[in-house]
């Protein structure tokens, strides 16, 4: 092991039932750096940070931390801390309730003779520490009064007091402002001073090189390369993360392109949503599949959701089929033709304690409204019918869809939009946490729908899978569409795309 | 021995079995609990008595039910609503003000329907404040918890009104020439009413999906707002029925002890029977079960002479037996017991 050395992380390899989360993964942290570990979701990375923090046990590979004697296995966060490894989520794990110093000094408070809590000490030494972090707060106001950006330093605070060497910020500065984010780097600036190493998680390339020394990417739960952040320019980075080798899907070819018709289906002027999506403009024509390409929160779920009625949006207009469309809530959008199968699966997918018949039959049922219950007999064939097209692998049509894998839960969820044959499909990450047979199989799909003349949305953090089903490719950042590629105006490639969404910055 | 399994396996196996196993204490101490006479042409009997005390918290129940099912809270006000009802419906009947009354002012119909709406309107607020400003039910309903009583006692100028008209009784006790006790027979239709409801209607998936994962039953074009409110009026509606049983048994508005406790009986039928009170999947026979077992209960101690005040001790120690054969962690200890005895027979041979 290197002099200065402190977490080295080598072939850790780490499975849930029916998925390789880690495939031995790699990650080196140095002493006085600060260490970015980039990746699209589903890359590892906070797999990697809990097998190392003691949250998950690895299955296998090695973990060597400085000062420790040979491989190390921690069983819980604490052993983590015991031996120096602190972590600072993105909400912050602190009682709002309680004061700063309390805060600080909760469970290893300075006692007087009588052994109560030695009020004027704690707050005194709270005091100190703060104002050497340079962070101005009344120690004894309570912790609720402050921005998420001071609870987070004081959640750092506390950790770098109780001798952290290794400090781990996962998304630290997804919900500050950029005054806030700047005083996090401050902070983080005098701590790698000091001789600790971070590891920063985050989605925001430009934070990235603000502050950071050293790149990990991951992709696939694999390990991608280390480097400097000289060495790897914005397009690299982005390529890197996004995966430039194409995979074995390649087989899938575009049959017979621009089988879009001119006839334009929906289209939407100015539609926005506050705090999450600029004002944008967007329109499908009838058979064409659409893609949204950007990195993790640029704005790619939050344009759909604006469009399909989860988010209403305050602005704009939209019209389908040239009759105007008011939408109030996801119904609306459904009576009008439109289906949405969205990114988090567990959360707003799965009715996990219903059937998969129930699951699929319910956007249908509720399409029809609450009078028209679907007699079981019809809900049985669409059902089975579903079951048998998607090949759903359950035992019975009236099993727990949450018994099913991801896979099959994606197509039930899937079917679920199908039975109410949309006009317009909105795909949210369809493919995520799921194997490369179902992946091709929902590809091949799509392009089969799109053939049939339903006209489709598809979001993918994988690019070749867009390159692969659609025609047109809209470029996200920060919230607002930067920019278009047509296939009928340029090849789409993978150059193109990742050109596209770094910034149209090259080398 | 697989038709066997299958029983088991019956959600409502367990709670039928306790309700089975706290009649056995009976058969054991006192089989006339279990006889059943006619005299003066109606029934009569301990297990009649059963059925008919019980109407009200089965009824409570069956709103109970469709609450903790879509919003994994309880409504705490059903007591006190069955109070307010019962007020509002007494006060119309013998006129404002009037404290003792033997002849009527307006149609017996018209006043339990406005019982019934009483009931109906406060399960409207409290529905209203769970959906539409996602108040915690159980703050939303401690509102009405404490004011229904307070409010039906300004309805009633502060005294207890007595309807001393005979045919106001009926609906608490028997109509002429029916043998059967009119509460046994309004249950049968609440039940029957409720299941056509939820069975004819797609409300049952709805409110399934909906307390099972509202966000999820958002975006497949539920209107979880919606049915989340119609739980609650439902819930506040059955208050409204058992308020006006409750009232006619005893030809008056008490409103200091129509349904006092009712809440929590109503939320234990709902445990009893087998139901998380986590919400999602729901199980209404087994509530309905439940509630019958807890009136099994008090009418067994009272048979036996335990006197009112104590009975709740006694009642509590059944009710932790209950619930613990029923909890998830006794039922493994079994199971993996009834394992090992299983192993340890094959070894034998």
């Amino acid at each position: 092991m290197e002099e200065n050395v402190l977490v080295e992380m080598k072939n850790i390899v780490k499975t849930f039932p029916g998925v390789v989360a880690l495939d031995h993964a790699s990650l080196t942290l140095r002493s006085g750096e600060i260490h970015a570990l980039m990746g699209e979701n589903g890359a590892g990375k906070s797999t990697i940070i809990k097998c190392l923090t003691g949250v998950y046990e690895r299955d296998s590979g090695d973990v060597y931390v400085k000062g420790v004697e040979g491989n190390v296995y921690c069983h819980s966060t604490m052993d983590a801390q015991k031996i120096g490894i602190a972590t600072v989520y993105q909400e912050v794990n602190l009682c709002p309730n309680l004061s700063v110093a309390e805060n600080l000094y909760i469970g290893r408070e300075p006692r007087t003779k009588l052994h109560t809590i030695d009020w004027r000490t704690m707050n005194r030494q709270a005091k100190e520490l703060m104002e050497r972090m340079k962070i101005e707060v009344d120690v004894t106001r309570t912790l609720e009064n402050y921005s998420i950006a001071i609870q987070q330093m004081v959640a750092i605070v506390r950790a770098v007091d109780m001798n952290a060497k290794v400090l781990i910020l996962d998304e630290p500065t997804s919900s500050l402002d950029d005054n806030e984010v700047e005083k996090l780097f401050n902070m983080m600036r005098a701590l790698k001073e000091k001789g600790v190493g971070i590891i920063f998680v985050t989605h925001f390339l430009e934070q990235v090189y603000e502050v950071c020394d050293r790149i990990t990417v991951m992709r696939n739960g694999k390990f991608v390369g280390d480097y400097t952040v000289a060495e790897l320019p914005r397009v690299k980075l982005v390529a890197a993360m996004l995966g430039k080798d194409f995979d074995d899907l390649a087989a899938i070819k575009k049959e017979g392109e621009h089988t879009a018709s001119d006839e334009v289906l929906y289209s939407a002027e100015n539609l926005s949503h506050r705090g999450t999506i600029k004002p944008f403009d967007f329109k499908i024509h009838k058979g064409e599949v659409v893609g949204l390409a950007g990195l993790l929160g640029s704005g790619r779920s939050e344009l759909v959701r604006c469009i399909y009625g989860i988010d209403n949006s305050q602005t704009g207009h939209a019209e389908m089929e040239g009759k105007t469309l008011k939408i109030h809530m996801p119904i609306d959008s459904i009576r009008a033709g439109m289906g949405y199968l969205p990114d988090d699966r567990k959360l707003d997918g799965c009715i996990a304690g219903l059937s998969i018949r129930e699951n699929i039959c319910i956007a249908l049922q509720a399409r029809a409204g609450v009078f028209h219950r679907i007699p079981t007999a019809k809900q049985n064939e669409i059902a089975d019918k579903y079951i048998k097209m998607l090949q759903i692998k359950t035992a019975s049509r009236e099993t727990l869809i949450s018994q099913l894998s991801g896979g099959n839960q994606q197509k039930v969820i899937l079917a679920r939009w199908l039975a109410t044959n949309p006009k317009f499909l909105i795909l949210d990450e369809p493919t995520r946490g799921i194997d490369i047979g179902t992946k091709t199989e929902i590809q091949k799909l799509v392009l089969q729908l799109a053939s049939q003349g339903m006209s489709v949305i598809f979001i993918s953090s994988e690019i070749d899978e867009m390159l692969r089903t659609c025609s047109r490719i809209l470029i996200m950042r920060d919230g607002r569409k930067v920019g278009e590629l047509d296939s009928k105006d340029v090849e789409l490639t993978q150059e193109n795309v990742m050109g596209a969404i770094a910034g149209g910055e090259t080398e | 021995m697989n038709a066997w399994k299958k029983i088991r396996k019956n959600p409502l196996f367990m709670p039928i079995l306790m309700l089975i196993l706290v009649l056995l204490i009976n058969l054991f101490k006192d089989p006339s609990f279990f006889a059943i006479a006619i005299k003066n042409g109606v029934l009569y009997g301990r297990l009649i008595d059963v059925l008919n005390r019980g109407s009200e918290i089965a009824i409570l129940a069956v709103g109970q039910t469709l609450v903790v099912a879509v919003s994994a809270g309880t409504d705490i006000s059903v007591g006190s609503v069955m109070s307010l009802a019962a007020c509002g419906g007494c006060m119309v009947l013998a006129g404002y003000g009037n404290t003792s009354v033997t002849g009527i002012v307006a149609p017996i119909a018209v006043g339990i329907i406005v019982g019934l709406l009483f009931g109906l309107g406060c399960g409207c607020v409290n529905g209203a404040m769970v959906a539409k400003l996602k108040i915690q039910p159980m703050v939303a309903t401690l509102i009405l918890f404490t004011a229904a009583r307070a409010i039906g006692l300004l309805l009633c100028n502060n005294q207890i009104i007595y309807i001393r008209y005979e045919p106001y009784q009926y609906l608490g006790n028997f109509l002429p020439g029916v043998p059967i006790p009119t509460p046994i027979i309004v249950t049968i239709i609440v039940i029957i009413i409720a299941q056509l409801i939820l069975k004819k209607t797609a409300l049952e998936t709805y409110i399934q999906s909906v307390g099972i994962n509202s966000r999820a039953s958002k975006i497949c074009g539920i209107n979880s707002d919606r049915i989340c409110f119609i739980c609650y009026a439902i819930c506040g509606l059955c208050a409204g029925v058992a308020g006006m049983i409750a009232s006619s048994r005893i030809y008056s508005a008490d409103s200091n002890n129509i349904g006092l406790n009712n809440e929590m009986y109503s939320i234990l039928a709902v445990a009893l029977g087998g139901n998380s009170l986590a919400g999602g999947k729901f199980n209404m026979a087994g509530s309905i079960v439940g509630a019958y077992t807890i009136q099994a209960i008090m009418t067994t101690l009272l048979a036996m002479g335990v006197s009112t005040d104590q009975s709740p001790a006694i009642m509590a120690v059944i009710i932790v037996i209950i619930v613990v054969i029923q909890s998830p962690v006794f039922r493994e200890w079994f199971a993996a017991r009834r394992a090992k005895k299983a192993e340890a027979g094959k070894e034998a041979e």
